[in-house]
């Protein structure tokens, strides 16, 4: 007797099996108490079965993959240790991106899991759910990966090693913490649409796909390794992302005002977080393969009209904020760049002002402003650091109370004023980068009075140790930050001169020789 | 005219030949090497399918395989066992 051997379940019938059909619903307890958390932001749902995950990947199938990933990682990785491999890169100044890297990114990545993790939790439908553990368990590993990847250059360069502590201190990195705290303190929704949407679908490709492969062309087998290996799962998060922006819109015509907002309010945080990473494409990696400017026209305005143009016939409108990010990327990284170069006395990496040939490279990659207005400067202070007299700004630096950039970006239409906006709530003024960032705050005072600002700490005497009288007259809160932040003198100031600059080439010398 | 969808993969042995099967499926594909990448833009609606990808491999493929190279893609997803499919078009 033969017996047929049973049919191999499609991919569809597997993943309703193994997904939809083992959630049920709560009979002790209502469904409302539950899931508390869906209700409050005003958002409807009427059927959660609509919402369907494309990759349609289930629990075991998503294992075997992530096992395969990082496997590959991981021997990958030691290959690269065990070879140098630090001393391949182009030169010791591209280690100074991973500084600034390690400092801004997988703290945030360990945030994105803590939020996975709740919306796993608070999502009705058993699709939605499966998804957010699967991006949880992502992002934790992306947060481990990260820092495993960079920890091998802990043992030879200066600055790296207390990213933990000044993450949730450091003048900085407060941006994308506060990026993370705001959409980790909203409702879950919201935290899906400023997450899985704004950040993932519409942002991520600049940090990882360009700017990893920048990595690449810069010899650093670690960076572009791990960069790769959690970009391969950024895919599945930005379909996740999507399917919940259509699902949200599909459910219910009231929910397109709120999703709208979320989607403005979101775009644009998430474009000044990227002021940074355009810094780091323009000027911190020696040798570039495109500008930040055709990044974001390749990846924010014609993949994002892509979506937005797809979007529209649920009603939705193209961010608010559009227009004026495509005037800014003429400027941003710059503006960046030129921002951190004058406090590279509060930083734990380095800057520098870029040579002739790498002068040449920006002025052609950004015709209309660089000359104008940045080259002069730049040339400036190169002049002054050959004279000895390195130009730096030892204020304390004045941040935005909704976005935490310090305030150092041009109004909208005249690229020679510094933008402020200010609003009074409850009898005292806060400060704003720009329009947007004051609409943020002007919509939820409440949320972002609350902001950590460092140099508000600093000058009301809470970065000081304890037993120093910060009301005496003599108080000098500056003196004291260094300290509170574990800054490492050594990683500080100008790239010429550094120690990291001095070993590199002694090491490679080595290396190269007898 | 329809927004491109595109799809961005490591470069390895297993994309090189899922990248000619996108190109062979998908008349107007254009490719963009990159550092370690591999781009491929394609307008409207981009295909993968499972029976070209083998035959470039010259073995069974599991289109769900393509996680372990995939860096980013752009459009509407819709997987199934035989087709991997990007669009802009619903």
């Amino acid at each position: 007797m033969t017996t047929a051997p049973p049919k191999k379940l499609s991919l569809k019938e597997r993943y309703t099996l193994m997904t939809r059909d083992l959630a049920w619903d709560t009979t002790y307890q209502p469904m409302s108490k539950v899931y508390p958390q869906v209700g409050y932001e005003g958002i409807k749902i009427h059927d959660w079965n609509r919402w369907e995950d494309p990759f349609r990947l289930t629990m075991d199938a998503y294992w075997k993959y992530q096992a395969e990933k990082e496997r590959k990682l991981y021997a990958i990785l030691d290959a690269f240790n065990q070879n140098n491999g630090h001393l391949t890169v182009t030169d010791a100044r591209y280690i100074n991106v991973l500084k600034l890297y390690l400092g801004s990114t997988p703290p945030l990545e360990l945030m994105a899991a803590r939020g996975f993790t709740n919306m796993g939790r608070q999502m009705v439908g058993a699709g939605p759910r499966v998804a957010c553990l699967m991006q949880a368990v992502d992002e934790y590993r992306h947060f481990q990966t990260q820092i495993h990847s960079v920890s091998n250059y802990n043992k030879y360069y200066n600055g790296l090693d207390e990213f933990a502590h000044q993450q949730s201190r450091m003048w900085y990195l407060s941006d994308g913490k506060s990026f993370f705290d705001d959409a980790i303190t909203a409702g879950p929704f919201e935290f899906m649409v400023a997450i899985g949407f704004a950040f993932e679908y519409v942002l991520t490709n600049i940090l990882f796909v360009p700017f990893i492969s920048g990595a690449a062309y810069n010899g650093d087998l670690a960076a572009m390794t791990v960069g790769f290996s959690a970009q391969s799962d950024e895919a599945r998060h930005m379909t996740l992302g999507l399917e919940c922006i259509k699902f949200l819109l599909e459910q219910d015509p009231d929910n397109l005002p709120i999703v709208q907002r979320w989607i403005d309010k979101w775009t644009w945080r998430g474009t000044r977080k990227l002021g940074a990473v355009g810094m780091m494409m323009d000027y911190m990696l020696p040798k570039r393969i495109m500008s930040f400017k055709e990044a974001w026209e390749i990846y924010f305005e014609q993949n994002g009209s892509a979506l937005f143009n797809d979007l529209a016939r649920y009603g939705i409108k193209v961010p608010a904020c559009f227009s004026q990010t495509v005037v800014e990327k003429e400027h941003v990284s710059h503006q960046s760049w030129i921002g951190f170069y004058m406090k590279s006395r509060a930083m734990s990496f380095h800057t520098w002002v870029p040579g002739p040939e790498e002068l040449d490279w920006l002025s052609e990659k950004y015709p209309n402003t660089f000359d104008r207005f940045y080259r002069p400067t730049l040339e400036h202070w190169d002049k002054m650091e050959k004279q000895g007299k390195r130009f730096v700004n030892n204020t304390q630096p004045m941040n935005c109370q909704c976005c935490l950039n310090t305030i150092k970006y041009n109004e909208p239409d005249d690229p020679m004023s510094t933008c402020f906006r200010e609003s009074v709530y409850k009898g005292e003024k806060f400060h704003f980068c720009s329009d947007h960032c004051k609409a943020i705050f002007d919509h939820e005072p409440e949320k972002y009075v609350q902001a950590y600002i460092s140099s508000h700490q600093a000058l009301q005497g809470n970065c000081a140790p304890e037993g120093v009288d910060v009301t005496a007259n003599d108080f000098d809160p500056a003196r004291y930050m260094n300290d509170f932040w574990r800054l490492d003198p050594r990683a500080t100031g100008d790239f010429n001169g550094s120690d990291d600059q001095k070993n590199f080439a002694a090491w490679r010398a080595q290396a190269t020789t007898n | 005219m329809s927004s491109n969808t595109f799809i961005a993969f490591q470069k390895n042995e297993d994309t090189r030949c899922i990248v000619e099967a996108i190109v062979d499926d998908n008349p107007g594909a254009v490719v963009v090497d990159q550092p370690a990448m591999v781009k491929v833009d394609v307008p409207g609606r981009m295909v993968i399918k499972r029976t070209t990808v083998e035959e470039k491999l010259g073995r069974e493929f599991d289109l769900q395989e393509l996680q372990v190279h995939l860096i980013t893609i752009s459009g509407h997803l819709d997987e199934t066992d035989d087709e991997f499919c990007l669009s802009w078009e619903q």
